[in-house]
């Protein structure tokens, strides 16, 4: 296992490179470098002139060789130094501070919904297939894989705002501060984004689940004269464990890239709302270190989605 | 959404020679098959026909301002009521299908065909411009693909063609890999082995022989990922960062609803959601129905 860690391990650092390039790559080279596109995005009110743009790319050290560039800014962000905002030079790290732990929360709620809504809907609808039941929970699922949770959470809100004049809360209330008031603020996005979530893991979990009572151990189980309740907990589910695990692992990417709209539409102040707005300012610096940070999260977390892999199922660890 | 971003092989399915009968022939069998498919195909193409012909049905200018009619609710004037400027929200809706429909294929046609010239010169070639490829494809699969989107539609100039390679780009990835997986199993045939024995050039193998067999995985990546492009340009477009307006996009029209008032105009909020929501499903469930017809096993690696 602690070679199969290592091994993993080192085959993460030449994507992370890759990553810092193909940001690099996509602020930098592609046509209009932040200054440009900074300046390009005022309609008359940004206009500057060609000294003015020299002078501003100079400043954010844009004149110097692209590799020079690139160096620095790698250089500068292994120092644990994320640079500032373009426009209210407050350090990015210090907002990252701030607002990093709402969207942690709201991630981990959401993948926790997901389990408990999503595997025993799954169970449920697999060991009943073909009922009403059954026939329902589908029904749901393909509706709820469907429907975008950022409108999910943009209905919910319009519903609360109409219903009870209810606004979202606009500043961050930290969990140690005011648990209530933290929870109030992220209940609604982890539910939403944990909604869609569930809908593909029962979708899972019901076809796993589905295979499993087919396999011959279960037979045994039955034969044996074993309780139904004790054949699918002992010996369905433990066996389609993997797949769950498989199937949250891969919508991890889908999560933080939806946990962005969700917080939008809710209007939470979480690190994806910190995320549209640089990209709606074109604040290159916090864009360039918050995709780079988002990228970093996913390598991680699909690092360790592959170690649980093998601890799970010990056969992967000698492939 | 379905995330399939976890893949790994997938099983050739040997396409025969006289391929536009036997199409014919499938095409048949599938809606025979697949009921709740052949309904969703048609709903697609009724969808299709809304987007080709909204300048036909349309009742009004999308783009046209009509302050005396601003913010009405739904009525026999305006079906679906008016924004804030008085624009018909019906109309918009309609052209805004066309804007969606028109960047989620074209960003997965993008995308799965340079998907699949890629994975089959990879899966071909091998050697060290696989293992290069495979980083790389590594590499774009390291973004969460909404957040690939933002970054690349924020570094070009803002527009439809934007959206569209932001979008098609983080379909690469999925597409190279199926099609790597099954070259590399349709390289060991014997119509391949027979090929090279009579000097057929290597360019010419993976046009006449390898990629053919390419084409029923492909096509059913490129349906499922049809739901994922129109769920990715509306929330795009929603964030700011994707269709800029005054141009409706189903995404465009819900950026900013909350934002507008005390009262926030319910009708903004969800007929825009409705149209995304029926177009994500039917394409959904096109793709489900295409999978389970063309390959059932593949059912149980996409997830």
């Amino acid at each position: 296992m602690q070679r199969y860690i290592l091994r993993r391990f080192l085959t993460a650092v030449p994507t992370v490179f890759g990553i810092t390039v193909l940001i690099f790559v996509a602020m930098r080279v592609l046509p209009g470098d932040p200054v440009a596109l900074i300046a390009s995005e005022g309609q008359g009110q940004y206009v500057l002139s060609a000294s003015e743009l020299a002078s501003a790319r100079a400043s954010l050290g844009l004149d110097k060789p692209l590799p020079q560039q690139y160096i620095g800014w790698i250089g500068d962000v292994l120092h644990g130094d994320l640079g500032h905002s373009f426009w209210n030079k407050e350090p990015i790290s210090a907002t990252i501070g701030r607002r990093g732990t709402i969207s942690l929360e709201i991630a981990v709620l959401a993948v926790l919904f997901s389990w408990l809504i999503g595997v025993p809907v799954g169970i449920l609808s697999a060991t009943r297939r073909n009922s009403w039941l059954d026939n329902i929970v589908r029904l749901f699922m393909t509706l709820f894989l469907a429907i975008p949770s950022f409108w999910v959470g943009l209905s919910a809100v319009l519903f609360l705002v109409l219903v009870f004049t209810w606004r979202p809360p606009l500043t961050i209330t930290q969990l140690w501060q005011d648990p209530a008031q933290n929870l109030a603020m992220v209940i609604g996005p982890s539910l939403a984004l944990g909604l869609g979530l569930a809908a593909g893991l029962a979708r899972m979990t019901r076809s796993t689940v589905l295979e499993a009572m087919n396999e011959d151990y279960v037979r045994t189980a039955r034969a044996k004269g074993l309780r139904e309740r004790l054949v699918v907990s002992r010996h369905i589910f433990r066996n389609a464990l993997l797949p769950i695990v498989t199937t949250t692992g891969a919508t991890m990417g889908g999560l933080i890239g939806g946990a962005v709209a969700t917080e939008t539409a809710f209007g939470v102040p979480g690190l994806g709302n910190f995320l549209v707005q640089a990209l709606n300012k074109r604040d290159w610096m916090v864009i360039q270190n918050l995709v780079l940070i988002y990228g970093v999260i996913f390598v991680v977390i699909n690092l360790l989605v592959d170690l649980s892999y093998a601890w799970i199922d010990p056969r992967i660890r000698y492939q | 959404m379905v995330q399939a971003e976890s893949l790994t092989a997938a099983r050739p399915i040997i396409v025969r020679p006289h391929a536009g009968r036997a199409m014919l022939g499938a095409l048949g069998r599938f809606f025979k098959s697949s009921p709740l498919g052949t309904a969703a195909a048609a709903l697609l193409v009724v969808l299709l026909f809304v987007a080709l012909f909204a300048a036909q049905i349309a009742p009004y200018d999308p783009l046209r301002n009509d302050y005396a009619a601003a913010r009405q609710p739904p009525s026999v004037q305006h079906i679906l009521g008016t924004d804030n400027l008085g624009r018909d929200v019906f109309s918009r809706i309609l052209y805004g299908m066309r804007v969606s429909l028109l960047v989620s294929i074209a960003s997965v046609a993008l995308g799965v065909s340079v998907g699949m010239v890629w994975g089959v010169t990879s899966g071909y070639i091998g050697k060290t411009y696989d293992i290069l490829s495979q980083r790389l494809i590594e590499v774009l699969t390291s973004f969460p693909t909404l957040i690939l989107a933002m970054l690349l539609s924020v570094s070009l100039r803002p527009g439809l063609g934007t959206v569209i390679v932001a979008v098609g780009v983080t379909q690469i990835p999925l597409a190279t890999r199926i099609t790597r997986s099954v070259v590399l199993s349709v390289k060991e045939t014997q119509f391949v082995e027979a090929a090279q024995c009579v000097g057929a050039p290597p360019w010419r193998i993976m046009l006449r022989h390898v990629a053919p067999q390419c084409i029923a995985p492909v096509l059913v990546i490129a349906t499922l990922n049809l739901g994922g492009a129109i769920f990715a340009e509306a929330a795009l477009s929603f964030l700011g960062v994707g269709i800029p307006p005054p141009t409706p996009s189903l995404g465009n029209m819900l950026g900013g609803v909350l934002a507008q008032s005390f009262k926030p105009p319910w009708w903004l909020a969800v007929f825009p959601g409705v149209a995304i929501a029926l177009t994500v499903l039917t394409a959904n469930l096109l793709g489900d129905a295409l999978r389970d017809f063309l390959d059932p096993k593949l059912n149980k690696r996409l997830g």
